[in-house]
């Protein structure tokens, strides 16, 4: 019970904000054999409702931006929100482009950063690893 | 009294623990034969667990009470299941105040929880998941009868006994009574049993209502925190019942006798254990093998699986038994 059980079972949604795919296949990645975040307890699920770490990538197009508050809205707390990709962190090769609204931070709070374009799958569980920690600090913050 | 009171609390924490347990021995398999190495055994109650401390959120169209009754409903009607299937090689808890017939009305009732569950949250997707929950319900509920009317009427030759009760069918397990046709019309029957049982439990390839990847989690869509631990919880019984239902079907054999274990306490602990290795290796035919093997049917296909298919297999099945006797 208790951060224990949260850290160790983190459910995972994917938000794809506008993201070129190639982020959303390093992800899928992670949960292959060579990886198998399924290791740590770590679920890809279906629903914001049941997810403890929105997973965003993408540089959020105008079209996205209002539903991307709605998930973010819809996930229950305790949360933690991890951007994957350089285009949620600045941008990247979309960066100042007309028809987008991001960077991720500008519309919903961003704990962890994974950087690369795309990030490899060893990044992305080291972005979840420091996810561990934040919550875990998030946590001891409440109870004293 | 007490008995009475505590009796069924007891067999549903058991029941939790077990189910929970084989909840994380599946995951593991499917995980082994996909060449992963899969989560720890112990991942399920975590999940519970970190689903507990979570925030439950009701969503604003849902109709309240129904959205929060129906994991509790769920839960308790999965745990009574327990009561009237033999666990451990014990006899049932409630044994000779319900028989099968009961227990297939009962299977309904986690099944309805989940559907009015869905129905009370309001979201699209869950609509479709309760009603494709419903279709399915029909679809097996017509093999499940059939398997355990042939068994039971098989057993009614031999005895004046209740022929559907538990006792009944260990006393004359199935296998011992038929010749070498109605082997054959047993065994089409034990098929039809075992591919009832991922739709019962809405494991792939028949988990077209929860179906993540295109309902977003159908049923569940809206739950969250404690009433998606809940339902979780629910799941994992029901899971235990329905493997334990097919071992008292069709495996109702105990070794602690065969093997000479003349002390009481000793053969009881025997036969505990044979029964979890039993259930074992049912899990591990019909949910873990059937898991790894295969895709998620589109609920037409399952239909058509159900009602005609493994239908026409249990009738097949029914005529053997009834030709074997006859001959």
């Amino acid at each position: 019970m208790g951060i224990d059980s949260l850290k160790r079972a983190l459910w995972i949604y994917h938000v794809n904000t506008g993201s070129c795919n190639g982020c959303d296949i390093e992800i899928v990645a992670s949960l292959t054999p060579r990886y198998d975040i399924e290791r740590f307890g770590i679920k890809l699920v279906g629903s914001p409702r049941h997810a403890d770490v929105l997973l965003v990538t993408g540089p959020v197009t105008r079209q996205m931006e209002p539903r991307l508050r709605r998930v973010y809205a819809q996930t229950p707390d305790p949360k933690v929100v991890i951007v994957v990709g350089n285009c949620g962190a600045d941008g990247d090769v979309f960066h100042e482009s007309y028809n987008l609204v991001g960077p991720i931070d500008q519309i919903i709070p961003v704990d962890v950063y994974v950087h690369g374009c795309p990030p490899r799958p060893e990044a992305i569980i080291d972005g979840v690893v420091k996810a561990w920690l934040k919550l875990e600090g998030a946590t001891t913050k409440e109870t004293t | 009294m007490i008995a009475l009171l505590l009796g069924p609390i007891g067999v549903a924490i058991v029941g939790s623990v077990v189910g929970l347990f084989y909840l994380g021995v599946d995951r593991r398999l499917v995980a082994r034969m996909q060449a992963r190495v899969g989560p720890p055994l112990v991942q399920p109650f975590r999940d519970v667990g970190k689903l507990m401390m979570k925030e439950s959120i009701i969503p604003n169209g849902a109709l309240r009470w129904l959205f929060q009754f129906s994991p509790v409903m769920c839960v308790m009607g999965s745990a009574t299941l327990l009561l009237y299937i033999p666990l451990f090689g014990q006899p049932a808890l409630f044994e000779g105040s319900g028989d099968a017939i009961l227990l297939i009305y009962l299977l309904t009732v986690p099944s309805i929880a989940l559907v009015a569950g869905g129905f009370a949250s309001s979201s699209p997707y869950a609509t479709v998941g309760a009603q494709r929950e419903m279709v399915l319900m029909i679809g097996y509920e017509f093999p499940l009868s059939v398997t355990v009317v042939s068994i039971a009427w098989r057993i009614l030759q031999v005895t004046d006994a209740n022929a559907f009760a538990f006792s009944s069918m260990a006393q004359y397990p199935i296998w011992d009574l038929v010749g070498p046709l109605g082997l054959v019309g047993t065994l089409l029957l034990l098929v039809s049993l075992i591919s009832v049982t991922p739709g019962e439990l809405g494991r792939i390839p028949f988990d077209l209502a929860e179906a993540e990847t295109e309902l977003a989690g159908g049923l569940l869509v809206e739950y969250s925190g404690r009433n998606l631990a809940l339902f979780y919880l629910g799941n994992a019984i029901r899971g235990f019942a329905v493997l334990s239902l097919v071992v008292a079907l069709f495996f109702p054999y105990g070794i602690a006798a065969g093997i000479g274990v003349t002390s009481t306490v000793l053969a009881v602990i025997i036969d505990g254990a044979f029964f979890l290795v039993k259930v074992l290796l049912v899990m591990f035919v019909a949910v873990a093998l059937v898991r790894s093997a295969m895709a998620r049917f589109k609920i037409n296909q399952a239909s058509v699986f159900y009602l005609m298919i493994m239908t026409m297999v249990s009738l097949v099945g029914l005529l053997l038994i009834w030709a074997d006797m006859m001959l």
